[in-house]
């Protein structure tokens, strides 16, 4: 297999991690999988529109928007864990460990303002965890993650067995759904526009985002420029967890129900929407717009199916090729263009030749 | 570097603490009062009113795939047949606390007539249901009640009390009145099954029952094996024991599997709630005489029928009001929009091969 190959970016990240041009963060921008993303997002709406009754409307539109909101969230940390080359597959059981504690704390009597930080920082601290055990025990993330995926799972059961905490005001609950007003769009759109915001900033425009695609690319000449790879990666980790904990929130809220079993799988769903947006699975290539153009592409597919009454099975098969395709086209792309070079087609990324892909690379540290 | 990160890290948490602060004012504890009522049945129900042609009835069960839900779904299209409407059955490949909610939204978003749902969670699918009523939609639930206040009538399968009635009555009838008997539950801690228990108990203090003694009550965790080992343990401990209720699928069909295999089928009778396909075996080998559980093909009949007079207004979910349904009958909504199906079934060698869930 031959390594992605398909942004200018990368190939002048792994070969000398300086501080790049200005012109980098453009060009990451238009990465072209983002790009396509965001193309078959606008194809697919446009269709959906023309053939799937009841899709065109504001109400459907604001029903997509909830049903992705959850991984949206989500998929914006972990866009910029999976860009530095690792993964985080606890996100979903953080979700629930979260909300089981959002539960029992409300049963105990906590007032829902002190409850909703608590989580928040409880997610930051099990997301520390999980950058601990990858950065300074130096173990691979894909192992550390599926670990800490069953360990916070079985703690919210612990916390929470098989009752679910449904008692929350209708304040809270019928907010966390509400439309701004005169709008069908639910106001959890602003909350992942800011966020969205926030991300994009840090990973196109700062030092910081352009030391996560060296990082990605090659780790080894990341550490040799001087760049913090352990600390890099434990706050990304850190990011990662507050952000599921606070999606957990808005779950809990969303559904009116803490329960310990939430959001079971969701995990998958947000890795297939990064991968789906233009993010390499390999580390070192992505872009944040393709991402939601992933996100917004997998809930709109979701959405027009089953309003065109195809089953669920169905719909997770063509949900699975549609992961396949996004993940196999970009390095079958690269292996053409490496065999037959156009102009402007690097041949290789790294000097001395292709390297073999490193998924989830254990190799941090020492 | 890192403080620049640190820079962003502020910003973001502050950012999202603040969207999370503005939306509420003061504390809010699970004490403090608020006003939540929720959508209720309005405007005047009348009896003969006609069921409109064309009326769009659509199933969403616990999960697709299901076959308890498969035949249960079958009665409900026959009902639909019946009543010219269109069927339709969607639902999710997992039976998660909300994935049934996209359906919901899918199914108000195409204007569907009557939603007849077995709730996965009884608070999570509240929201979407609440919205399909305002877009006009009439909700009906079977199997799995939500809140009350989220639809418009609950179809329940089966009684406690009469579930509880008809497994005592069989198993009188099996040992002939008297002897030991014990029961074969699920896990201790499981709500309806402790209150059929305690419905069962209750049942056999009346004196028709009196030379009927309870010995144990043992625990099999609706795990197979758990259930076979704890049936094995029950012969051992309990030499004259002359029957066993088990009053879940997993435990009675545990329980035969190993009577079957042992030196007391035949002896030892068994009975409890189960399902036909499970149980068919050991029917037809002479260690289950005669076993209950209600008829899934009626529950999605009435469903479709309660759904049908909901949207022709024959009805509104109020307590005291009666509908016709077809093939069973006249039917009255009990309290808190709440219709029972009816007895339990009773499956024996006569009409188990009638059934196929």
């Amino acid at each position: 297999m031959v390594p992605d190959v398909s942004t200018p970016t990368t190939g002048e990240a792994a070969a000398a991690p300086r501080p790049a041009e200005p012109r980098s963060a453009l060009r990451a921008l238009a990465s072209a999988r983002g790009t396509s993303v965001i193309g078959a997002l606008l194809v697919s709406v446009l269709a959906a529109s023309f053939l799937v009754e009841g899709f065109a409307s504001g109400r459907n539109a604001g029903f997509v928007v909830l049903d992705i909101a959850a991984i949206a969230l989500i998929a914006l940390p972990m866009t910029l864990v999976i860009i530095t080359g690792e993964i985080d597959l606890s996100v979903a059981s953080t979700l629930g460990l979260t909300s089981a504690v959002m539960g029992q704390l409300w049963v105990a009597g906590l007032p829902l303002e002190t409850i909703v930080p608590f989580c928040l920082v409880l997610g930051a601290v099990l997301g520390a965890v999980n950058g601990l055990l990858v950065t300074v025990a130096g173990l691979p993330s894909l192992a550390v993650t599926i670990g800490t995926m069953a360990l916070y799972r079985g703690l919210a059961y612990v916390i929470l067995g098989d009752r679910a905490v449904a008692d929350f005001p209708l304040s809270w609950t019928g907010g966390a759904t509400s439309r701004i007003p005169g709008t069908p769009i639910p106001w959890v759109a602003v909350l992942i526009l800011v966020l969205a915001l926030v991300f994009g900033v840090l990973l196109h425009s700062t030092a910081f985002g352009r030391s996560l695609y060296a990082i990605g690319s090659n780790d080894e000449a990341a550490r040799f420029s001087g760049i913090s790879v352990g600390r890099t990666k434990l706050w990304l980790f850190v990011a990662t967890g507050a952000v599921a904990a606070l999606a957990g929130v808005f779950w809990t809220l969303q559904y009116g129900s803490a329960r310990a079993d939430n959001a079971a799988g969701l995990e998958l769903s947000v890795v297939a929407a990064v991968l789906l947006g233009g993010v390499s699975i390999f580390g070192g290539v992505g872009a944040l717009p393709g991402v939601l153009g992933g996100v917004l592409l997998l809930g709109t597919i979701r959405n027009a199916l089953q309003l065109a009454d195809v089953s669920s099975d169905t719909l997770s098969i063509v949900t699975g090729l549609l992961l396949v395709v996004s993940v196999v086209a970009p390095n079958a792309v690269a292996r053409m263009r490496a065999r037959r070079p156009g102009p402007g087609a690097p041949r290789s990324r790294r000097p001395g030749g292709p390297d073999v892909p490193r998924p989830f690379s254990s190799r941090t540290e020492r | 570097m890192s403080r620049s990160l640190l820079r962003y890290g502020a910003t973001a948490g502050a950012l999202a603490g603040l969207v999370l602060m503005t939306a509420a004012c003061g504390t809010t504890t699970r004490g403090s009062t608020e006003d939540e009522a929720g959508a209720s049945a309005t405007g005047e129900a009348d009896p003969n009113a006609e069921i409109p042609e064309g009326l769009a009835i659509s199933f969403l069960p616990k999960q697709l795939n299901n076959p308890y839900f498969t035949y249960a779904d079958a009665g409900g299209e026959e009902a639909v047949e019946e009543v010219g409407g269109e069927y339709k059955e969607v639902g999710p490949s997992d039976a998660s606390a909300s994935s049934q909610v996209s359906y919901i939204n899918t199914l108000s978003q195409q204007g569907s007539d009557v939603i007849v749902l077995a709730a996965n969670d009884p608070n999570a699918v509240c929201g979407a249901l609440n919205q399909a009523r305002q877009a006009g939609g009439r909700i009906v639930t079977y199997d799995s009640d939500t809140d009350p206040e989220c639809r418009d009538v609950f179809i329940n399968q089966a009684s406690a009390e009469g579930l509880a009635q008809t497994q005592v009555k069989l198993i009188a009838e099996q040992v002939g009145g008297e002897g030991e008997i014990a029961f074969l539950s699920a896990s201790p801690n499981a709500t309806n099954q402790n209150a059929w228990l305690e419905l069962m108990e209750e049942e056999l203090a009346k004196p028709e029952y009196e030379g009927i003694e309870v010995v144990d009550t043992v625990y099999g965790n609706d795990d197979d094996q758990k259930s076979f080992q704890e049936m094995q343990g029950l012969m051992q401990s309990h030499p004259d024991l002359r029957g066993v209720v088990s009053p879940t699928t997993v435990g009675l069909a545990a329980a035969a599997r190993y009577l079957s295999g042992s030196e007391y089928k035949g002896d030892v009778a068994l009975t409890g709630l189960g399902t036909p396909n499970q149980m068919r075996e050991y029917v037809e080998d002479g260690t289950v005489e005669e076993f209950a559980l209600w008829d899934p093909k009626d529950l999605g009949y009435l469903a479709a029928y309660t759904g049908a007079s909901l949207a022709a207004g024959r009805i509104t979910g109020e307590e005291g009001q009666t509908f016709e349904a077809g093939r069973l009958g006249e039917y009255e909504i009990g309290a808190e929009g709440e219709v029972v199906l009816g007895p339990p079934t009773v499956f024996n060698a006569d009409n188990i091969d009638d059934y196929d869930f």
